[in-house]
């Protein structure tokens, strides 16, 4: 284990140890453009120069590793102007176009000359042109003139996504990033490229032109895309409200977890996000009349949905089927249990409507499973010899159902239209809730609008049974509420006296009841989740 | 004359055939070194000898061979560096028209030496000629029996293959040129690892120079001690100098380390053309800082050269007389790293270029006051900041020009016209 001393701070780290990581872990910043810790080392863009004593030349500090004894300064005047010099060269053939660059705000360019530049220009030769703003992919926009060549994009598309699309072609100033021929940036991870892009050389054609970095505000999240759950940042805009469309989530940006998905997300999952401000969201409660959804508050809806369901229990327990859905969150999902299962006697729930559409999947991050909450819904809601619903869809019973009730289930779209329609006309009073309407909404015969997981707080816990948080990034649009909330509403209007405060009020109740979730603290849960089987207070009995 | 080692049959013809090198004891020193030698033994001889690489940076050739690890399952690599590039450098050539069993014999020496059983050479692509002598030498080598299976019946095994690049500056850069021999665009690599270590496909690999390896046999056959003694202190042997511009017999020719570039000019070269007066020499090739003309008694060898501030370099001694504008010169070197910059690290890829600009426009009468403090910084900048020396090598020249001659920048700058003549007159 050596010790390094770096401006006067000592510090002991593990062999194999770089100086920009030992640095880091004392938290002095090395500049850097062409490191990135999920990626080989370049050490092209000579950003990271230190000084080290007893050596005579400037040394990376991205690809030296620390020795017993090292000394090292970064902020020595012989570091502070090699540093600027090489700043200085980064920008004397850059275009300088920051009031038309997405990337303003949020550009290592910027930063460090802010930092360590600030010097006045004198370059007065004509700056190189080169390509701009070409398409390279369905998600990525390529500016030449902007890059620094750090090449971090094109060892991504070599080491991460292994699909080799990007080079960096000719020689000396006439270096560019290009596509190689024939080939379009499209594989599933392509758009991590603009993530790690340090400059505005690779920006989102989503995101282009859409909104000013500056005016958005960072909510730390879970993908709702698939049962990896990745840890991402919901990008919300709530200053500049006539930007982007009117559209208040506007970019998803993947949060380093080692666990789960380290730096990156894939396509699937960051353009995702588009049904949250989308014109099909629902935003008021809905009952059907004469075939026409008529809005109305939530005391009507409750009350018609809690009066449909008191019909039905009176005349017997099977004739009511709830489905709820693994996009909910464990709050939810746990509310569900308790006031349909332990409180009506409602034996039929299950999530696991089948879902016959393809699905992508590879083995790196994306899962065939689509839905973040898979694991926690089994957990939660699936009891051994339980209800099945396969069962049900297969020997279908005789009777008709009183309610179905449908959690964001968009049974059209999953298992095909007739299989669908064949469970949804067996029953007398179809109830959706959801947050956007779809095929199966609007044969519904009553809307209870939710919030989507970018409005709601709570837990999910992905395939590994690894337990995350997500947060709300922006308030529920309309009326619309979160589920638990609207299940306590009509535990409520069902003469249950439900006081849930919120997720965290629901998350305790849930260590009580659900044994592998004993233990928990909901604001203990930290930034990368806590594993389930990991967690040393749990001990499983032989039986 | 001195003793000559790389060019000492071949002064008269060039030893062309198999033949021709057997007739004058070619040969003879492999066979010595693999029935008499043992590797490590081949190794201390060149550690003794002080042979320096004779392709620029001078670094002690034994020592090199020894940083080769013993027990590793890797296969070890000899990857000869054939790329001659550097402007003012016409060496290689001459060993490989004139003495091209000579090389191989060497290449055989210090495979053996170091425990490679395959070797490449790699030659600039515009060594065309060169490259099909050397096809043919490799042929007749092999059939000699000298190379391949068992050669001489020694158990040694050794093929050889040569490669020619493409025409990059770069590639002559020893990490480059094996990224180029691997297949892949030429760009130095980041050290550490060294090659030594992880070099040709992730193997130990020594590279060395054309000159490096033909002065091996000599050093096998008389003697570590007998070469050390034809130079200098710590610069064994001799080297050949290629000498060009102003002089009237420009050509290559073989001296001892530590002959004084004086001697070298107005001995062996013929003196100034038209008796004009030297105004400044480069001393190793177009990377080496510029010598102005009170500077030319020092003696060539690595450390006194680089006791005035310039580098032996390769050995291409560039000599420019009175009538030389140093802005029009120095505008074709920049020209030259601009255009031979891989581009990988940003202060040579970007610095290059600037420099390039700057010069041009001075020269072209456009200069401002401030230029020539830029340009120094730039190039300042520039230095030691890089992961190969192309950046230094372009540098160098830049702030050696304009502060050794810096009256000469700001008349062109001040007047927009080139003083040279005038001051003449």
């Amino acid at each position: 284990m050596p010790t390094i001393t770096i401006n006067q701070e000592t510090i002991t780290v593990s062999d194999g140890t770089t100086i920009i990581q030992a640095a880091e872990k004392l938290g002095i910043e090395i500049p850097r453009y062409c490191y990135h810790p999920g990626l080989s080392v370049a050490g092209s863009c000579r950003m990271c120069l230190v000084e080290i004593e007893k050596m005579p030349k400037l040394q990376p500090a991205c690809n030296t590793r620390v020795m017993d004894g090292m000394v090292v300064t970064t902020n020595s005047d012989k570091v502070r102007k090699a540093v600027s010099g090489v700043l200085e060269f980064l920008l004397v053939n850059h275009p300088l176009d920051c009031p038309v660059c997405d990337q303003a705000g949020e550009c290592f360019l910027q930063e460090y000359y802010m930092k360590f530049g600030l010097y006045e220009s004198r370059m007065d030769e004509n700056k190189i042109k080169r390509h701009k703003a070409e398409p390279i992919g369905p998600h990525v926009i390529l500016d030449t003139e902007r890059c620094v060549l750090c090449s971090r994009c094109v060892r991504f598309v070599r080491e991460v996504s292994k699909s080799h699309e990007i080079g960096i072609l000719n020689r000396g100033s006439h270096s560019e990033i290009r596509l190689l021929p024939g080939t379009t940036l499209d594989n599933p991870y392509s758009a991590n490229v603009v993530d790690i892009c340090p400059v505005g050389a690779l920006l989102d054609r989503d995101f282009r032109f859409q909104c000013r970095v500056w005016y958005l505000e960072q909510t730390p999240s879970v993908c709702p895309g698939c049962s990896r759950g990745c840890n991402i940042t919901i990008h919300a805009n709530r200053q500049r409200p006539h930007h982007a469309d009117g559209r208040r989530v506007v970019r998803l940006k993947p949060r380093f977890n080692a666990e789960v998905n380290q730096w990156w997300m894939c396509d699937e999952g960051r353009y995702g996000y588009k049904f949250i401000d989308a014109p099909s969201r629902l935003v008021h409660p809905a009952i059907k009349i004469d075939e026409e959804f008529v809005e109305v508050g939530w005391k009507e809806a409750v009350g018609r949905a809690s009066q449909k369901l008191d019909l039905a229990l009176r005349k017997n327990k099977e004739s009511v089927l709830v489905l709820a859905s693994a996009q909910l969150t464990n709050e939810d999902l746990f509310v569900i249990r308790k006031f349909f299962g332990e409180k009506l006697g409602v034996a039929q729930i299950d999530y696991r409507v089948p879902d016959l559409r393809p699905k992508s999947e590879d083995n790196f991050l994306i899962r065939s499973d689509k839905n973040p909450n898979s694991e926690g819904a089994r957990v939660i809601l699936v009891e051994e010899g339980g209800f099945d619903l396969r069962n049900f869809l297969e020997n279908p019973p005789q009777s008709r159902l009183s309610v179905l009730w449908l959690f964001e289930q968009d049974l059209v779209s999953k298992m095909g239209e007739g299989e669908a329609l064949r469970l949804l006309t067996q029953a007398d009073f179809v109830i959706y809730q959801g947050s956007n309407s779809n095929p199966t909404s609007r044969m519904a015969d009553l809307l209870l609008p939710s919030a989507t997981y970018a409005e709601t707080e709570g837990t999910v816990t992905n395939f590994d049974g690894r337990i995350q948080r997500i947060h709300r990034a922006v308030d529920p649009l309309g009326d619309s509420l979160p589920t638990w909330e609207i299940i306590q509403r009509l535990a409520r209007a069902m003469g249950q006296s439900y006081a849930y405060s919120g997720a965290e009020s629901i998350f305790a109740e849930l260590t009580q009841q659900v044994v592998e979730f004993d233990g928990l603290r909901y604001e203990k849960i930290p930034d990368n989740g806590v594993r389930l089987v990991d967690r040393v207070d749990v001990q499983v009995d032989p039986p | 004359m001195p003793e000559l080692v790389l060019l000492k049959d071949c002064q008269e013809s060039p030893l062309c055939t198999l033949d021709q090198y057997l007739n004058v004891g070619g040969y003879r020193t492999e066979r010595k070194a693999l029935f008499e030698m043992k590797p490590d033994q081949v190794t201390d001889e060149v550690k003794t000898s002080g042979l320096r690489g004779r392709g620029g940076a001078g670094f002690p050739t034994g020592m090199k061979w020894g940083f080769i690890p013993k027990n590793v399952d890797k296969p070890k690599y000899l990857v000869v560096n054939a790329d001659e590039s550097e402007p003012g450098t016409c060496k290689d050539r001459v060993i490989i028209e004139r003495n091209p069993h000579l090389l191989m014999e060497g290449i055989a020496i210090a495979s053996y030496a170091i425990g490679a059983h395959h070797c490449y050479i790699y030659i600039r692509g515009e060594y065309y000629d060169q490259a099909l002598i050397l096809e043919r030498t490799i042929q007749e080598a092999y059939q000699g029996g000298y190379f391949g299976r068992n050669i001489l019946g020694s158990g040694f095994d050794l093929d050889v293959v040569l490669h020619r690049g493409a025409g990059a500056y770069i590639c002559g850069e020893e990490t480059a040129l094996l990224e180029s021999l691997e297949g892949k665009k030429g760009w130095p690599r980041l050290k550490p690892p060294f090659p030594a270590v992880h070099g040709l496909y992730g193997c130990p690999t020594v590279i060395n120079n054309v000159e490096t390896l033909a002065s091996v046999p000599s050093i096998i056959e008389k003697g570590g001690d007998w070469f050390a003694a034809l130079g200098t202190p710590m610069n064994g042997g001799t080297r050949l100098f290629a000498v060009s511009g102003h002089v009237n017999r420009p050509g290559t020719y073989e001296l001892p380390l530590g002959i004084p570039l004086r001697e070298i000019i107005f001995n062996h070269a013929g003196g100034m053309k038209n008796n004009r007066a030297v105004k400044a020499v480069i001393p190793g090739g177009s990377s080496c800082p510029v010598l102005s003309a009170d500077q030319i008694d020092v003696k060539m060898d690595f450390d006194s050269v680089a006791a005035i501030g310039s580098m032996l370099g390769s050995g291409g001694v560039v000599v420019m007389n009175e009538d030389t504008c140093m802005v029009k010169a120095l505008l074709c070197l920049v020209k030259f790293y601009a255009h031979e910059s891989c581009g990988q690290c940003t202060p040579c890829r970007e610095g290059t270029t600037w420099l390039k600009k700057i010069i041009q426009r001075i020269y072209d009468g456009h200069g401002l006051h401030r230029d020539l403090e830029v340009v120094l910084d730039v190039a300042y900048n520039m230095m030691g900041t890089t992961i190969c020396p192309l950046a230094d090598a372009a540098a160098m020249p830049v702030r050696s020009f304009v502060q050794k001659f810096h009256q000469e920048f700001e008349y062109h700058v001040t007047h927009r016209a080139c003083d040279v003549g005038l001051v003449r007159v």
